[in-house]
């Protein structure tokens, strides 16, 4: 068990490199840079010393692998440098972002799974029934709908219907948390459910193929009760890849919300990196994609770590 | 409440236009003093020097700090009336290459330290003369200048290379903040991350991402101003989330502009607690055609390009569902310098017999060989007013037979397609702090002397035209002057197109008071004028 | 999650098929799987949709008509009109084009691309499918959107490029599961048999693994289909998709049908609903498929 906990370790190393010398030299390809941009605000024009002079004050000059070096420096002690747009360091700037951003992650999950659980179990008990086709056709119709067209939707009819708009200004959880949940349940309707039509569907056939293992039909031959069989030994073992759907959704809530951030307005980290990747803020997009894929990465360590554990058959792939 | 009555629209639309017309608006009450004004800011400031930066970003949240040695009335809204704001008085030399100010006694810095004539150099030479290193945005506007003197304490002289009627204009630019010398001179960019002027606000505290507050100054120059206890400044990213600000009266205002469905549904939902102020703006898009590019070259070509565009209905139009409105000339309708409308229509695409104008665009198009004519647009990629421009000029395009296929340019690499030459026809656009011909019509000169020509062009008739409106004592000669360019420029030769005048829309709370709005969204944000009736 | 399709499922429906014939199949398909068989109507039925557009749209989708803003759904425009008074059913019919364009290039390129990388990856092994593993793995963890955005950026704003920023992300999430199949496949004596007989290695591939991966690839097909649509709709959404004046459902919901929102809902509700609908019929074929092709899953 050890190697495959060492061996999945150190694979995440080089995975993460190679993020972070793909988004480095990504960022370089693409078109237009930042010094353009801030010098030339709503004239059309910017002079060329200024914009010399303010490239090589961001060490844009040197030659790229310079750059990347003193880059990756700053990185392995944890500095990740200031934004080029705002001059504030990355982390404070993101650090701004990411209560909303994970609160809102965590409150989409808690209302996706809260309502794809007791679905996906019913779908799967009462299979080809009326009420397996309703749930599938709920589930599908989550992840058919656009999550920032259902925003938007949402916004007009609470404006329409109930004359009301949500708070248009975030305050964290514990400075004031009426105001905050006010805000912040709508998107999170909107992408709970999205996510929770995701783990319906994976919950419904885990169960199903857990309802036809061998083991499952000994216990019903045994006469044990149909809810304790339910709960000791389907269920349980069902939420194993139920688990790992959500891990990967929650890991990808955390700045994949670019849309619907623009659609309720939420400072996150979605925004922030659809704003930095406009701006050309290179040491903001890197940090950020870091960020996001470490996120993932780890997510995926652990969920590789838990099927490791618990199906010796994969530990000696 | 339903969908708004035909009555609640009309109040707005009456509001809109009682105060359209040119009102000052301080001296109907009696100002009250007290409160804090709340405005939102779509725009966060990239660091704190207005010397360097070129968006109402910096301007909105930190003018009220500062002030200028000139500032344009706030009471005149039509932006162009130049009074002294720390200036007292001021003379011109009889040769007009001497400007001596005389600084105003008694200001003080919000650190106690008493404001000289020095400051006033310093701060110049800071934004003209700017040391190695430091950025200055707007150096080439005073490329006039030969050097600033101090003969003493209360007086400022600037000696001008040559005499320029737009020179007063130009030093009321709201960037030019006054700056104290010592700390210039100690650290000339020390105030990129600071902020210590004479203004009637002092700086409180600036929460990024979110706020910035200022409070009144107490011992402030002027006397019995300000009015407000103190302001402060949201700033929001999304537009829904600026008009919920207002329409909630979270906020009293917006100051650079609302789009006009927007302002009716804040109208809808506020009706007479909102005040709408509305005014052509000196924004627009202009369209650049690379006269390297075949077959733009061909005058002809340019010309049935302009000529296609309907620019009466598409104003009648386009006013509803975008920031655009007025039909113009290379000046802001209404300005001192701008052509009478009359006059106006003689130029090509300024006609109001559409369908002989397209007549003549497809006939131009067949003599130039042009006549199934398919190019790419590139335009800049923000939604607000480039979108709907662009389809409109393609549309009016298609009614002369050319197809034309859009392409979006991102922002950040839009200017480098600019410069570049990097494109067949493009968006341009241009924006003034104020409505001064020297300033509008700069670019336009042959791309060997401006450097935002886009159209590549050389054309020494404009270049000399430029110079002899810009020397012009009479302002006789120099309207003669301006119709002569105005005419080469977007009828003879069309080396630019102008599309619609951008129209600066803004609602705002009634118990906001003394503040008019202007054809620029720098200009008038010092906030000393303004006060709330409640 | 990689779904293990032994050899016999691929060949037993086709065995089916062939005795059934073409019609008895589908039939057979209809009345077992209603579900599916629903989402694949709507599927053929926005195919003809999108073919025969010029014949059935009303208006032409780009035609700008100053008289006729904003006006609510009424006889002469069923759907109402835009901003710029054309009509929204029309732009709607031509918008399909887009979506299926860009929906089934992207997906059958990234499909295929990534069920060639996989099975290679999984066939030769070694080095080149570790070298490989992580090259995908850099993919999946990079962010999808600021994946679309730079290549975007980089390549220019066309509908080419649109399709080709769309497909990118989606290769390498095919390529893992494909691989995961082919993997399986490996490992079956009949492959060493094969080799051992001397069969060359694009034999073994073409005729033993490919087969055996087509009911995953399938499925990723009709799933990716989805998935592209929605990219498409959320990219054209932040400008940086497909551009005016053509018809394209995500561009519908941007700009004036979130300003004009509350005065005139019908911009923004029909698209939305045409992008769901579209997406909702793939995914509802695509689930009825996989069950069909997957045994463990059939008979229950």
């Amino acid at each position: 068990m050890w190697k495959y906990v060492v061996k999945r370790f150190f694979l995440m190393i080089p995975t993460l490199l190679g993020v972070a010398v793909f988004i480095f030299f990504l960022m370089r390809i693409v078109p237009g840079d930042i010094v353009e941009l801030r010098f030339s605000g709503e004239s059309s024009y910017a002079s060329k010393e200024n914009l010399a002079a303010e490239r090589a004050r961001f060490g844009l000059d040197k030659p790229l692998w310079r750059q990347f070096v003193t880059w990756m420096w700053g990185v392995v002690r944890l500095d990740f440098g200031t934004s080029m747009w705002t001059g504030a360091p990355i982390l404070e700037e993101i650090k701004l972002r990411f209560a909303l951003s994970l609160q809102l992650a965590i409150m989409a999950t808690a209302v996706g799974v809260a309502l794809a659980l007791p679905l996906g179990v019913a779908a799967a008990l009462k299979q080809d029934t009326w009420i397996d086709y309703v749930a599938r056709m709920v589930s599908i119709a989550g992840i058919a709908t656009p999550s920032f067209w259902l925003g938007i939707l949402m916004i007009l009819t609470l404006l329409v219907v109930f004359h009301w708009l949500p708070p248009m200004v975030y305050t964290p959880f514990w400075v004031n948390p009426w105001q905050n949940l006010l805000q912040l349940i709508w998107p999170a309707l909107a992408v709970g459910y999205r996510l929770s039509a995701v783990v319906t569907r994976m919950t419904r056939s885990a169960m199903l193929e857990v309802l036809r293992e061998d083991y499952i039909r000994t216990a019903r031959a045994k006469g044990l009760v149909e809810t304790l069989i339910l709960k000791r030994h389907a269920l349980k073992n069902a939420m194993l890849p139920v688990l790992t759907v959500t891990g990967i959704e929650f890991a990808f809530l955390m700045g994949g919300l670019v849309v619907t951030e623009q659609v309720f307005n939420l400072n996150g980290l979605g925004l922030l990196f659809v704003q930095a990747v406009a701006r050309r803020d290179y040491t903001m997009t890197q940090a950020l994609v870091l960020l996001v894929a470490s996120v993932f990465i780890i997510v995926n360590f652990f969920m590789d770590l838990m099927y490791g554990w618990l199906d010796p058959r994969i530990r000696y792939r | 409440m339903r969908l708004p009555t035909a009555g609640r629209i009309t109040i707005g639309l009456f509001l809109a236009a009682a105060l359209a017309a040119p009102v000052p608006a301080v001296g109907q009450d009696k100002p009250r003093y007290g409160g804090e004004l709340t405005f939102v800011v779509p725009s966060e400031p990239p660091s704190f020097d207005a010397h360097r930066e070129e968006t109402f970003g910096t301007i909105h949240p930190i003018a009220p700090h500062y002030n200028t040695l000139f500032r344009t009335d706030p009471t005149d809204n039509t932006g162009t009336k130049v009074v002294g704001d720390l200036a007292e008085s001021w003379q011109f030399s009889k040769d007009m290459r001497t400007l001596t100010v005389k600084v105003r006694q008694g200001v003080k810095f919000h650190d106690g330290s008493v404001l000289t004539s020095k400051d006033v150099k310093a701060s110049y030479d800071h934004i003209i003369f700017p040391p190695a290193g430091v950025a200055s945005s707007r150096k080439g506007a005073y490329v006039v200048v030969e050097a600033i003197e101090v003969p003493d304490a209360q007086t400022v002289r600037f000696r001008l290379k040559w005499p320029e009627a737009s020179f007063l204009s130009n030093l009321a630019s709201p960037y030019n903040f006054i700056y104290q010398a010592d700390k210039l001179a100690a650290d000339p960019r020390w105030y990129e991350k600071n902020v210590m002027g004479t203004g009637p606000f002092k700086f409180v505290e600036y929460v990024k991402g979110s706020h910035w507050v200022g409070k009144k100054n107490p011992d402030y120059w002027d006397k019995g101003k300000p009015y407000l206890d103190g302001y402060r400044a949201i700033f929001m990213t999304s537009s829904s989330a600026m008009v919920a600000a207002v329409r909630g009266e979270r906020a009293h205002a917006q100051f650079r502009g609302f789009s006009p469905s927007e302002r009716d549904s804040i109208v809808q939902a506020l009706g007479n607690k909102i005040t709408v102020q509305e005014s052509p703006w000196n924004c627009l898009i202009l369209v650049a055609i690379n006269h390297e590019k075949k077959p733009f070259g061909d005058r002809r070509v340019r010309k049935a390009l302009t000529l296609a565009l309907d620019r009466y209905e598409g104003s009648k139009a386009l006013s509803r569902i975008a920031v655009v409105k007025d039909v113009g000339g290379i000046q802001v309708p209404g300005t001192p310098w701008a052509t009478p409308p009359a006059e106006l229509e003689k130029l090509a695409g300024y006609g109001k017999d559409i369908a002989a104008n397209r007549a003549e665009a497809k006939r131009l198009l067949k003599e130039a060989g042009a006549e199934n004519l398919s190019f790419t647009y590139k335009n800049r990629g923000v939604a607000m007013p480039y979108e709907p421009v662009a389809i409109w000029l393609i549309d009016q395009w298609r009614q002369i037979g050319i197809t034309v296929r859009q392409e979006v340019v991102e922002a950040a690499a839009y200017y480098a397609t600019l410069r570049g030459g990097d494109f067949e026809v493009a968006a341009d656009f241009q924006c003034g702090f104020t409505v001064e011909p020297d300033l509008d019509i700069y670019k336009f000169q042959s791309a060997s002397i401006s450097h935002a020509n886009y159209s590549r062009y050389e054309d020494k008739v404009l270049d000399d035209l430029y110079v002899k409106q810009a020397r012009a004592v009479d302002a006789e000669e120099r309207k003669k002057a301006l119709r002569a360019f105005e005419k080469r420029l977007l009828d003879e030769e069309v080396r630019y197109i102008y599309t619609l005048q951008w129209h600066r829309i803004i609602p705002h709370s009634a118990k906001m008071r003394g503040w008019t709005i202007t054809p620029s969204h720098y200009l008038n944000q010092q906030l000393d004028t303004v006060w709330l009736s409640e | 999650m990689a779904i293990n399709v032994p050899f016999d499922a691929v060949e037993l429906a086709a065995a089916q098929a062939a005795r059934a014939g073409w019609w008895g199949t589908v039939k057979d398909f209809s009345h077992r799987r209603p579900l599916g068989a629903a989402g694949a109507a709507v599927v053929l039925l926005l195919i003809v949709v999108a073919f025969s557009a010029n014949l059935i749209a009303p208006y032409d989708p780009e035609r700008v008509d100053f008289g006729a803003m904003l006006v609510r759904p009424s006889a002469a425009h069923w759907l109402g009109t835009d901003a710029f008074g054309r009509d929204v059913l029309s732009r709607l019919i031509y918008g399909s084009r887009t979506a299926l364009l860009v929906g089934f290039g992207a997906a059958v390129i990234g499909a295929t691309a990534g069920a060639v990388l996989g099975v290679g990856s999984a066939f030769f092994g070694g080095r080149v499918d570790l070298y490989l593993q992580r090259v995908m793995d850099i993919f999946i963890a990079f962010p999808l959107i600021i994946l679309a955005l730079a290549i975007v950026a980089i390549l220019g704003n066309t509908l080419p490029n649109l399709i080709m920023a769309i497909t990118i992300p989606m290769i390498p999430r095919c390529a893992i599961v494909i691989r995961s199949s082919a993997l399986s496949i490996r490992e079956m004596p009949y492959v060493d048999a094969a080799r051992a007989a001397g069969f060359g290695n694009g034999r073994i591939i073409l005729r033993h693994m490919l087969p055996n991966v087509m009911a995953p690839y399938l499925i990723m097909l009709t799933s990716f289909l989805g998935q592209a649509i929605l990219l498409e709709a959320s990219l054209s959404f932040l400008g940086l998709g497909v551009q005016e004046p053509t018809a394209a459902w995500g561009l519908m919901l941007r700009g004036a049908a979130v300003d004009f929102a509350e005065s005139a809902p019908w911009m923004a509700v029909f698209p939305g609903l045409a992008i769901s609908l579209a997406v909702f019929a793939f995914n509802l074929f695509g689930d009825s498929l996989r069950d069909a092709l997957d045994p463990k899953l059939r008979t229950l």
